[in-house]
This record gives structure tokens, C-alpha cells and sequence, in this order.
């Protein structure tokens, strides 16, 4: 790890934690969620962005995030950290099973294959109504929403574990890049059959980037329950798969900060455009086209291409 | 023959069919120790496929196969090669989109582990070895064809195989760099074993200390340069004009 992506990634993190005490209220809270979903983001990269794994069914790592803290705090009363840890495990797990049976495919079909278990796991939640509430969801009771004595409902704090959860993934991601283990994940994606000749077990490799990928999702969920309070099936469904992947797409796969530009980007987007007109996502349609268009390596991609060949 | 103590690779009776066309049949191979054994025969003649059975990238059909006094048939490719076996592509497979430098890392990293230094040490000899000390931070897709064969050699090197199987190494190289090839694989062969697969009629005469000529999918033969040269069976099915 060179100096210089150090000195990259740790400014982006103070600026973070500058911007708690600067920002707007209403801009507060947009970024507090918008670093929740950078590390939803950031775990989809691992196996998308780095390892070439196109999942369409990250949301079910996501979901299992979430729903574990949901229905641990919810039905079990269980306080706000251990049944963090809960949805972390749930996530790890459920990553494990599904990679066992869906890294037997690639390319098209593992896509497909994903896509089929995360709608099969968004399902299970609908059928099991009695538990999760189905559409309608869980709220989350005000006092399992805290750790000691931080009020996770309070958006200064909120924003503040945001920002922590956030570094901690960020800089999580930059080690795993920058280390023999995540340039094997490079390797695989690149040409997988040459790395195997090498000698690496590119069969372990992809379940363990895909494990890790799925408990950094996982750990976002988590954390989107207890900071915003409320679990939903949406969160689950097919829709937040695409959102992961066109985060990851729009900032730029393989870069360590292309999921959080992506997330930043998309989020502000929306918001730029639903002032502007009704049709916004429309507007939001068109930039997605001619930034594809223009900028296929994303928005940190490009800038990699042009001006920092060694950027991670 | 797997008793032997200085015969670091042997087949018994290889075979491999796909849906009943009869690609290799019947293989028994001897791999000596410290030997640059060049497997030659004409197109078609099955080589690639053997190869490819010894490196563990097609299952055989029939026989095994022996690695180090060790039955490796079932053993999957990746655990050959962490058992010391080397081999580059036939068609050139490196990582184009990294650095020359990032390839020969990936091959050194896997035996030297979190060795930095080591490492470092190792990609910049084995670059340098293949002549592309100049070319560490080009993109390997960059390169052209016959440097990206030189780059695949090197990751040969770099990850230090006991048995290093070349498939086709010398394929698209300029003159030039076919001399230079060959110095190299005579350095080489001093320290590690070499099966070379290999069209260059120079070439194996050159550098192989034995030959066996593959011809639809059977052992047609093998000796050495001068036996293979003189055979007649042999220049009737492969060597024809190119020997006279």
C-alpha cells in the first residue's frame, strides 16, 4: 500500500467526518444513508468489481443483514450490537450455502443462479409473514435502537456510525485489494484458467471472495435496520440486486472508491432530478446512457484510465 | 518404471476419447530427471491433448499418471502445480489487462507467499532471463505476440516448477528471439526438467537430450535426436521433406 492511496483513502475519511459538522441538516442525512449503501456497494465490488463474479442477487446478503437484526431485535428483543453481529453471521452463512451451490455455474448462469436464489429468499420473507410482517415490514422498537448509551436514532450519531462502518469497510477493501490474496481475485477475474495453472485453487478463492462479499453486505443491512428502523421485503427484492451492480457500474468496478461515487452519484442524481420534473427518472435514464456511453469504466474507472493509472 | 529414483514424471497406458474419437491411446511416457524432452509429431497427432492430461486440464479416459513417485490422476490441476509442475499455453493466456510485472508476480507469489522482497527478487530475474527487464510495467496485452510468449515463459520461471511443460513455446517468435529461446531453455535445463512440445524442427534437435513422436494419439517412437532422425517410420508419418 503506497503512500499515496493512504494519504487518498484516509482524506476521504476525514472529509467525511468534516462533513458532519458542516453539512445541512437535510444533506446530513442523505450522505449518513448514502455511506450505508457505499458499504452494501463496497461488498457487492469484491465479487463483481474485483473477482468477476456478476451476481444478480445481492440483495438476498443484504436482506439476510438485515432481516437478522430484524427479527433478533424484534421478536427476541436482542440490543442493537449483538444483533448486528446476528445479521453479520446470517449473511456469512447464507453467502457460504449459495456460493457452494451457485459457484458450480459462471458467467450467464451464475448470474441467473443468483438472481433465482435471492428471489427465492425474498419469498421465503413474504411467506413467512407471520414472522416478518411481510410487505408492510418490521419497525424496529425504539430502545433496541441503541448501543449503550448512543441513541441510533439520533442523526448525529447515526451519521457518526455511518461514517465508521464506512472507513472501516473503505479501508477493509484497499488492504484486501492491495494484498496477494485480492490480487488473486484480479487474477481470476482477468483469465481464470491461466490462474489456476499457477496454482491457485481458484475454486476456494471465489467461495471466499463471495463469503466476504456477502458479510459486507450483509453488515450493511444490519446497519440500515438499526440506524433508519425499519425492515422491508424491499430491501430484499430484485431491485436492490440492480441498484448494487449499477452503483458499482457508475463509479467504477475494481476501484476501491468507485462504489461510494457510484452511490453519492445515483442518490443525488434522483434527488436533482425529482426537483427538476416528475419524469426524473427519465433524466436519470439519460445520464446513466451517456455515462455508459462515455465513461464505460465509471465515474473513479475513468479517472484511473486517464490520470491515475495506479489508482486501486 | 515409477519406482525409479531419477524419473520424475510417467504415464501407463494414457488414454483419452471424446465420444469415441480415440485422441490419445495407450501412453506410456518416461519423464527423466534434469532432461529437456521434447514430445513432437505432426498436426493432430494428439499432443496437446497428453499434455493437457498431465497438467490436469482433461481427465483421462484410461491409465495414469505419475508425478514425483506419486499417482496424480485424480489430483486437480492447481494441486499438480503446487506440487512442482510448470506449464505455459499453447495459445498465449496471460493476463492482458495487467502489468508484465503484475503476471510474473501472480506465478512467483504462489510459492513465496507474503515474501515481498522475495518476490520482488524473483519477477525481476525472471523477467530479465526472457529479455523483458525493459517491459515490467507495460500491460501485458500491450505486447507483442512474440513478448507475450516470452512473458508466459517467464511466469514459468518465476514459479520455479520442477517439471516445466512448454506447449509450443517457440510459436510466433521471430529468429532472434528463437536463439535467445534456446539459450535460455539450455540454462534452464541444468536446474529443472523440461518437456518441451515444439514444431521447430531446430529447436528440438537443438535442445532435446530425448524425443518421442506422438502420431494419431500412439507412441510412434523415441531416442534420441540422432535415433528419431534416423528412424524411418518416423520420417515416413511426420519429418518427410523437413528432415531430408
Amino acid at each position: 500500500m503506497t503512500r499515496r492511496d493512504l494519504t487518498l483513502h484516509l482524506g476521504l475519511i476525514a472529509g467525511l467526518f468534516a462533513l458532519h459538522f458542516l453539512l445541512p441538516a437535510y444533506h446530513h442525512g442523505v450522505f449518513a444513508r448514502v455511506m450505508v449503501l457505499a458499504v452494501y456497494a463496497i461488498g457487492y465490488n469484491i465479487a463483481f468489481g474485483y473477482t468477476g463474479l456478476l451476481s444478480l442477487g445481492h440483495a438476498m446478503f443484504f436482506g439476510a443483514g438485515m432481516y437478522g437484526v430484524g427479527l433478533a431485535s424484534y421478536h427476541f428483543a436482542i440490543p442493537a450490537l449483538p444483533a448486528w453481529i446476528i445479521g453479520l453471521g446470517c449473511g456469512a452463512l447464507l453467502a457460504l450455502v449459495v456460493g457452494l451451490l451457485a459457484l458450480r455455474t459462471e458467467g450467464v448462469s451464475f448470474m441467473i443462479v443468483t438472481l433465482m436464489f435471492a428471489q427465492a429468499a425474498y419469498l421465503v420473507i413474504l411467506y413467512y409473514s407471520e414472522y416478518t410482517r411481510g410487505d408492510d415490514g418490521l419497525v424496529i422498537p425504539g430502545d433496541m435502537r441503541a448501543i449503550g448509551s448512543w441513541d441510533l436514532s439520533d442523526e448525529g450519531t447515526r451519521y457518526l456510525l455511518a461514517w465508521a462502518l464506512f472507513s472501516i469497510a473503505l479501508m477493509l477493501s484497499l488492504w484486501l485489494v492491495r494484498h496477494p490474496f485480492g490480487r488473486v481475485l484480479v487474477a481470476l477475474r482477468e483469465n481464470e484458467e491461466r490462474a489456476r495453472l499457477l496454482g491457485y485453487d481458484t475454486g476456494g478463492r471465489k467461495l471466499a471472495a463471495l463469503v466476504i462479499s456477502g458479510t459486507i453486505s450483509a453488515a450493511a443491512g444490519g446497519a440500515y435496520a438499526t440506524m433508519f428502523g425499519y425492515v422491508g421485503a424491499s430491501f430484499a427484492g430484485v431491485q436492490y440486486s440492480i441498484f448494487a451492480l449499477l452503483w458499482v457500474l457508475l463509479g467504477g468496478a475494481g476501484t476501491v472508491l468507485g462504489p461510494f461515487v457510484g452511490v453519492l452519484f445515483m442518490t443525488y442524481l434522483n434527488d436533482v432530478a425529482s426537483g427538476v420534473t416528475e419524469a426524473y427518472m427519465l433524466i436519470a435514464g439519460v445520464v446513466l446512457v451517456l455515462l455508459t456511453l462515455f465513461a464505460p469504466q465509471g465515474i473513479v474507472g475513468e479517472i484511473r484510465r486517464r490520470f491515475w493509472k495506479d489508482l486501486p | 518404471m515409477k519406482h525409479e529414483t531419477d524419473v520424475i514424471l510417467s504415464t501407463e497406458g494414457l488414454g483419452k476419447s471424446f465420444d469415441g474419437l480415440r485422441a490419445n491411446h495407450d501412453i506410456d511416457f518416461t519423464l527423466r530427471k534434469t532432461q529437456v524432452h521434447a514430445l513432437i509429431g505432426p498436426n493432430g497427432a494428439g499432443k496437446t491433448t497428453f499434455v493437457s492430461m498431465l497438467i490436469g486440464r482433461l481427465e483421462p479416459t484410461d491409465g495414469a499418471i505419475w508425478f514425483d513417485g506419486r499417482n496424480v490422476t485424480q489430483m486437480p490441476a492447481h494441486k499438480r502445480v503446487a506440487a512442482g509442475m510448470g506449464y505455459t499455453f499453447q495459445i498465449t493466456s496471460v493476463f492482458a489487462r495487467l502489468s508484465c510485472h503484475e503476471n510474473v508476480a501472480l506465478a512467483a507469489r504462489r510459492k513465496q507467499g507474503g515474501d515481498a522482497a522475495k518476490v520482488e527478487q524473483v519477477v525481476a530475474d525472471a523477467l530479465s532471463r526472457v529479455g523483458l527487464a525493459d517491459r515490467t510495467a507495460d500491460v501485458a496485452g500491450d505486447l507483442s505476440y512474440g513478448h507475450q510468449r516470452l512473458l508466459e515463459i517467464a511466469m514459468g520461471l518465476a514459479s520455479a516448477p520442477r517439471l516445466l511443460i512448454l506447449d509450443e513455446p517457440t510459436q510466433g517468435l521471430a529468429e532472434s528471439e528463437i536463439t535467445a529461446f534456446k539459450a535460455l531453455i539450455r540454462e534452464l535445463s541444468a536446474e529443472t526438467t523440461i518437456l518441451l512440445i515444439e514444431h521447430n524442427m531446430s529447436v528440438v534437435m537443438e535442445l532435446a537430450d530425448e524425443i518421442t513422436v506422438l502420431n494419431f494419439g500412439e507412441v510412434l517412437a523415441r531416442g534420441t535426436a540422432a535415433e528419431i532422425h534416423a528412424n524411418p517410420a518416423v520420417q515416413a508419418a511426420y519429418l518427410g521433406t523437413e528432415a531430408s
